[in-house]
């Protein structure tokens, strides 16, 4: 047929319109998928630093993880003082160090126990084991516990904003 | 073990297999059309794509959708409309492709009775037509419930109030719907489950059904002419396209099927985005509120005829002749008594001037059903229901003293 | 043959097109008779007179006991009593007179201070010959020309006001309708925005103002106004001008007064609705160009395949 090769043309035309509006209609599709805007207002935590006591663990709550916060003692501290890494991890307030981290265990994600007698947590699923700073004392966790972006704001942390102090943190490959 | 020989490409190596070669040249290539058509025989594929609108949309509506009768107002109005990136779009498209499809449904309906396309042969595109006119129906009214607003509450009040059968009193079969006294969560939940999965399954058959009804058949043409589609499609793949009397399914009538769905899809997405309230009704905007009816009441459109021949009439009748109205319409093939299979203007007076009687009197009883039952709509009302009874009842009478054309 | 499609076409529009008319404009005409718009002009109301001095405005105020009722923050007084125990107390929470004078038309301003029943067209419900006297207790004048006092106490009202064209739509809805309308879906109660609460016990303990408020509102009115989180929606713009002009318009007989707002708060309140029962508006409207402009582009793009397509078959 003569006029198949314009015929092939203007068939091939229409459906690269088509799809044009199909391409449009799958961003609209991913972009329904998106979190909702009440989630991510959602997703900021403010915790008051001065509630804390010195080797007391409190579990806090961020975007619907658990959130451990651990006032160092001065034996923690020392410890700590004594592995650069360590130190990192830590966030000052006020004079106090405090270890602020997300609770789950960073090999598969369970929530690790702090176990009070020897001021470390111990993870029951495959038994890994993180100090008192959150940084790995025992395989199989691959690094320390991620720490949640957080923002220094007087005595208090807002956890979901990003500060300094947290930027220097990522920046350093202390957490992810 | 059947015989397979080494594929020359992907296209040969699934033909070895599902035959699609053949598959393609009888649903696509070589299905014949006859040229002989309008514009309207391209209402089938613009309901394909309606009902594919609706079906994509209704996707992403169910994601966010909750089926309680706490959450179910909040979910679509707040989290849907609101929150969700164009969750706004797939609610309005869902609304107005919901009743756009009705629109269509009633062109393509029409167009058949029109031209005889349910007589000798077709009856059974005509019924699996009907049976889809009644499970959209269905599927429309459950869906209507959905959103759970005044309009939803009561319209499920009133039509789950119809199989009480009248002085039957069949409260028990109520309350079983129900699934309680009143509607609500079992309610509900069932409506639910009934327009998300099973509804949409029972189309989804009833439209291969009627397809395949087609296919022996052949689609009509505007002079009913009984057309030999063997002799056609050899003078067509000889060569000779342009005196044969059909073409091919794809890309010939498609070509012209995807121009209407163009222009369709302009007025469709123009009221999409700027003219939806006809189909979303403002009463439907306040929840749901077991204690108060509002003023005015009224199905979706589309059932207005069907509602307005229940209104005038004492219950008992009423209900009567509500399913008549709903099963007289299958009857169609049966009932029509002639022997011609053309178009209404070529019948004769008695069957032309019954079309458009026909037609303009389910407009008016359109109208009617959305009118306050009071003063000069009522007395309409009731004769243009009892002229619809009456109609279809000469029927038979009329078609039967018809000369052949 | 004869190319019949346009007849069919145009058969197909116009029988859709009477369906159309019939079902919905005309249809709705008649369930809903059409109420004129008088464009907030309070023409009942008599005209303004005098011109109002402030300063005289503010003693004014100071002496006749407003504050007792009313707090007024832009002033620094503060109210008298929770809004919880006030609503006990008068059955809705008195206003703060902040912004009155900038969201309220200065004609239903000095009438409302002199006869509150007449001014917020209660006085159905609130008649003063039967003893059934409006909690609002009305200004008798101060001993000089009382027309004369009230327009200073308007200026001062006006004077201490954001400008009327600074009227935001928060202003607008929470001086004029907030006080019985709650306003789920912007997080909006009678008795002020719900905050975000750390601990659930209290969220509740808000709730249960909020309930309690709601009590005593629904004693003082006969039943509990509205949620007016859809209203633009289920009422429509028009309906709603209409209404704040005069709810008797609607709603005969009815509890809700005549809140006696300028044409702009109005419009301004509106506006309030509008971002909580349709927000997405704007988008709605700027993404259905584009998809017009792509559609109409579409239908071409289909009308050249097909004329291609058909060149061998005719």
């Amino acid at each position: 047929m003569e006029n198949n090769s314009r015929r092939g043309f203007m068939g091939k035309a229409f459906g690269a319109v088509a799809g044009v509006g199909a391409v449009a209609s799958l961003y609209a599709m991913k972009k329904s998928w998106d979190p909702l805007p009440s989630v991510k207002a959602a997703g900021f935590t403010t915790l008051d630093m001065s509630i804390y006591q010195e080797n007391v663990m409190v579990t806090e709550k961020w975007r619907g993880k658990p959130i451990f916060v651990l006032k160092q003692s001065a034996a923690m501290l020392a410890k700590a003082k004594e592995n650069p890494r360590d130190i990192e991890r830590l966030v000052e307030i006020s004079g106090a160090h405090y270890m602020v981290c997300i609770g789950l265990c960073t090999h598969l994600g369970c929530i690790p126990a702090f176990r009070t007698a020897s001021n470390d947590f111990k993870c029951a699923c495959h038994g890994g084991e993180f100090d008192a700073s959150g940084m790995v004392q025992m395989v199989p966790p691959p690094r320390g516990f991620d720490i949640p972006p957080f923002k220094i704001d007087g005595t208090k942390l807002v956890l979901g904003e990003v500060g300094p102090e947290w930027q220097a943190m990522k920046d350093n490959g202390i957490t992810l | 073990m059947a015989h397979f020989t080494k594929a020359t490409g992907i296209a040969d190596w699934l033909d070895q297999r599902l035959a699609v070669n053949k598959l393609e040249k009888v649903m696509m290539s070589e299905y014949w059309i006859p040229k002989n058509i309008n514009f309207l025989w391209a209402m089938g594929m613009v309901l394909v794509i309606t009902f594919a609108l609706l079906v994509v949309s209704g996707i992403f509506l169910l994601m966010y959708y909750v089926p309680t009768t706490d959450g179910a107002f909040y979910s679509v109005n707040y989290t849907i409309m609101r929150e969700v990136d164009f969750g706004w779009l797939w609610r309005h498209v869902h609304g107005v492709a919901a009743s756009v499809v009705f629109l269509i449904i009633y062109i393509h309906m029409f167009t058949g009775i029109y031209y005889g396309s349910y007589k000798k042969g077709r009856e059974l595109i005509w019924i699996s037509g009907m049976l889809l006119f009644v499970a959209f129906s269905a599927e429309a009214f459950s869906g209507y419930m959905l959103p759970w607003g005044q309009m939803s509450y009561w319209a499920g009040m009133v039509i789950t109030n119809l199989f009480s059968g009248g002085s039957l009193h069949a409260d028990g079969l109520v309350e079983w719907i129900r699934g309680d006294y009143v509607p609500a969560q079992a309610f509900l939940g069932r409506f639910f489950m009934l327009h998300v999965l099973l509804i949409p399954l029972a189309i989804m058959g009833l439209i291969g059904l009627h397809f395949g009804a087609l296919r022996i058949p052949h689609v009509n043409n505007q002079d009913g002419e009984e057309i030999d589609f063997d002799a056609e499609a050899k003078k067509y793949l000889d060569g000779d396209s342009k005196n044969s009397k059909v073409m091919r399914f794809a890309n010939d009538f498609m070509s012209k099927d995807m121009m209407v769905v163009g222009v369709y899809l302009i007025f469709f997405f123009y009221l999409v985005f700027y003219n939806y309230g006809f189909a979303m009704d403002p009463v439907n905007f306040d929840p749901a509120d077991g204690l108060k009816t509002p003023a005015h009441i009224y199905p979706e459109w589309y059932f207005l005829w069907s509602y307005e021949i229940l209104r005038p009439f004492n219950i008992d009748l009423g209900l009567v002749l509500f399913a008549f109205a709903q099963v007289i319409f299958v009857l169609l093939p049966f009932l029509d008594r002639s022997p011609n299979t053309c178009a209404a203007n070529r019948r004769g007076k008695p069957f032309m001037i019954w079309f458009w009687l026909m037609l303009s009197n389910m407009i008016v009883l359109t109208a009617m059903g959305k009118l306050p039952p009071e003063g000069i709509f009522s007395t309409i009302g009731l004769v243009a229901a009892v002229l619809f009874v009456a109609m279809w009842l000469a029927l038979p009478i009329i078609t039967s003293m018809e000369k052949k054309v | 043959m004869k190319n019949k499609e346009p007849l069919i076409l145009a058969v197909v529009v116009f029988f859709t097109l009477v369906t159309y008319y019939l079902v919905e404009p005309f249809a709705h005409g008649q369930m809903h008779k059409h109420v004129e718009s008088e464009g907030f002009a309070y023409a009942d109301l008599p005209a303004i007179t005098k011109t109002g001095n402030a300063a005289s405005g503010q003693e004014l105020i100071m002496n006749a006991g407003c504050a007792g009722c009313h707090s007024i923050e832009a002033a620094g007084m503060p109210a008298p009593m929770d809004p919880v125990m006030a609503a006990q107390s008068y059955g809705v929470n008195p206003p703060d007179l902040s912004n009155a004078g900038a969201v309220f038309d200065a004609k239903f301003l000095s009438d409302l201070i002199k006869n509150p029943a007449h001014a917020l067209n209660v006085e159905h419900k609130f008649d003063a010959a039967k003893g059934q006297m409006h909690p609002m207790v009305a200004f008798y004048g101060m001993g000089g020309d009382i027309d004369q006092e009230i327009a200073d106490m308007v200026a001062y009202l006006q004077s201490i006001a954001v400008k009327a064209e600074d009227v935001t739509p928060t202003i607008a809805f929470e001086t004029a309708c907030g006080r019985c309308h709650a306003v789920g879906y912007e997080k909006w109660t009678q008795i002020g925005e719900k905050p975000k609460f750390k601990h659930e016990k209290d969220a509740l303990a808000f709730d249960i103002k909020v309930l309690e408020y709601q009590d005593s509102l629904k004693a003082y009115m006969g039943k509990l106004p509205p949620d007016l989180s859809m209203y633009i929606r289920s009422r429509g713009e028009h309906f709603i001008n209409t209404l704040i002009e005069n709810p008797q318009n609607h709603l005969a007989g009815t509890a809700m007064p005549r809140v006696g707002v300028t044409a702009h708060s109005a419009e301004k309140v509106i506006e309030y609705l509008e971002d909580a029962g349709d927000p997405k508006r704007h988008e709605r409207a700027a993404i259905g160009v584009n998809v017009m402009i792509y559609i109409v582009i579409f239908a071409i793009f289909a009308l050249l395949w097909k004329k291609q397509v058909w060149k061998d078959l005719h």
